[in-house]
């Protein structure tokens, strides 16, 4: 289908280009072309089984993990096409963070639980891992309320937390790009307004794509929204033009509530 | 009699037919742990375990006994434990759908309910007959083999709990699956995983027929491995049968020693699940 008003951002981060997917037989994404812009936020939206999450995660080969799952196409990191097979998959998750939609704590304290990604990549003597601890922390807007508790379980956090939680372990091996997959839908209005503002802080430093079923989310904290339907992106442009001037009736009627 | 009046009282003979058949269960129960006691405390003393098992009508105890299923014990936990949770990592973590994970998954549930005995006879004609000697290494093949379907079971079942959105999390941050293994999964399941090896070891600590065939037994004090190695289930056997009243009465120690130390690791495996 053919995308239609893409204002083609000028300094894209990725690129994908003539993107399908599959889920055993199902075409689950068809034809996918789509530019994410460096240092902004974009939301995909649209209703449950619009392909938005398996788009999100096509980025960092996480579907590579399920064998029935496959993709064909190109998504450019940076100029590179991140789905050839000569791509470290290690190397291209740390350059592409993701957090999901439950929180996933590890098993071990909230200190560990950040330097377990840093220590993947990287030989930090104790004081700069601890340096680099707490910067994860402070940018996840975290650290105040557990520098005195860095050594207890991180499930003993609330649920709120325990996202910043993983936020913060996903920054900390400093990526480039930060998926999020429905961060906020298992929490309370507080936590999400929370991670919201997070969102915009952190998009001074990375790049981020965000999937969500929240409209007013999508409003509130993308600057570019795409509309998917049945495996088609239906429209992608600013979050203004989508919004308030949506060229297609399918996208005004989903964000009108007349569908969805 | 209104709908609402006949549901209250079907609940009401429900419930009272489901609390009968617990008191009665219950009872029985209760009454095995308190002949165990009754007679089990009696024939304690200092000696049953510094002593060694005696002749009929001669004063002793337990001691190369207890230390026997000991040693017999740990080293078949030491020798299981290992393969069981390997396996067990395997069936949950690789072998979901694969054909050699159905197969080993259905082998090893005949495996977990395969009578002792056969098990005994087996480890027999393949170690006892071939070396033409009982030996506690026998023994403790004959029990490791019992602890492991248990393990393989609890571990896999234990693994797959895990939320799969903790594995993708670990694989997310560019985790090796190795790591993702060790560190996460199995690290989230551990306690579960540990309990399964502790109800492993109180199976294996009662085993009497596994023993018969392999171990055999041995009135004296032995720490040779190739030789045959007293052990409490086997020298309760002997002993209880006997008609001779002081070896009745330590078989009756015996009972209860093992009783309390699979009561205690019942108690242990409880405790370690609820304080997750």
């Amino acid at each position: 289908m053919e995308t239609t008003k893409a204002t083609t951002p000028i300094d894209s981060k990725i690129s994908v280009r003539n993107l399908n997917f599959y889920y055993g037989k199902f075409h689950a994404l068809k034809a996918i072309n789509l530019e994410i812009e460096k240092n902004k936020v974009t939301a995909f939206i649209g209703p449950s089984g619009c392909g938005k999450s398996t788009l999100l995660r096509t980025f960092n080969r996480m579907f590579e993990l399920y064998p029935e799952q496959r993709a064909t196409g190109e998504v450019l990191l940076d100029g590179q096409n991140v789905l050839e097979a000569s791509q470290d998959v290690a190397l291209l998750r740390a350059k592409v963070g993701m957090v999901f939609q439950k929180p996933t704590p590890f098993p071990m304290s909230i200190y560990d639980n950040i330097a377990f990604g840093i220590k993947l990549f990287e030989n930090l003597n104790r004081s700069d891992m601890d340096d680099r601890v707490e910067w994860a922390l402070r940018q996840a807007a975290l650290w105040g309320e557990v520098k005195d508790k860095l050594t207890q379980s991180g499930s003993g956090l609330s649920g709120g937390q325990q996202q910043r939680l993983c936020i913060a372990r996903g920054i900390a091996i400093k990526p480039e790009v930060l998926l999020l997959d429905e961060p906020c839908s298992a929490l309370d209005p507080i936590s999400t307004a929370k991670i919201e503002e997070l969102i915009s802080e952190l998009k001074k430093d990375y790049t981020v794509v965000i999937v969500t079923h929240n409209m007013q989310q999508a409003a509130r904290c993308s600057d570019y929204t795409a509309y998917m339907y049945l495996g088609d992106l239906v429209e992608f442009g600013t979050t203004e033009n989508v919004f308030f001037k949506p060229t297609r009736k399918e996208t005004e009627d989903y964000i009108t509530g007349r569908f969805g | 009699m209104t709908k609402y009046q006949k549901r209250k009282w079907v609940n009401g003979v429900a419930l009272t037919l489901s609390l009968s058949a617990m008191a009665f269960g219950l009872f029985w129960l209760a009454w095995i742990l308190w002949e165990i006691i009754r007679l089990g405390v009696g024939g304690l003393s200092v000696a049953v375990f510094t002593e060694m098992t005696p002749a009929p009508n001669d004063a002793g105890g337990l001691a190369n006994a207890i230390y026997g299923s000991g040693v017999m014990v740990l080293l078949a936990t030491f020798v299981g434990t290992p393969i069981g949770i390997f396996a067990g990592i395997y069936l949950a973590e690789f072998g979901e759908k694969t054909w050699l994970g159905s197969i080993t998954r259905f082998v090893n549930d005949i495996l977990l309910s395969a009578p002792s005995i056969v098990i005994g006879l087996f480890i027999y004609t393949l170690v006892v007959a071939r070396f033409k000697s009982f030996s506690a290494i026998a023994g403790v093949l004959a029990l490791a083999l019992i602890v492991i379907p248990v393990v393989i079971r609890t571990t896999e079942n234990m693994l797959r709990l895990v939320p799969n959105a903790l594995r993708e999390a670990a694989y997310a941050l560019g985790t090796p699956q190795r790591k993702v293994i060790l560190s996460i999964t199995l690290r989230s399941a551990r306690a579960g995983v540990v309990t399964g090896i502790l109800l492993a070891v109180a199976r294996i600590a009662g085993e009497t027929a596994p023993l018969l065939f392999t171990a055999l037994s041995n009135q004296f004090w032995s720490s040779d491995i190739t030789q045959p190695m007293a052990s409490l289930p086997v020298t309760i056997f002997k002993f209880a049968m006997s008609p001779y009243e002081n070896w009745q009465k330590l078989a009756w120690a015996g009972v209860f020693i093992i009783t309390m130390f699979v009561l205690g690791l019942n108690v242990l495996a409880r405790w370690m699940t609820r304080t997750k």
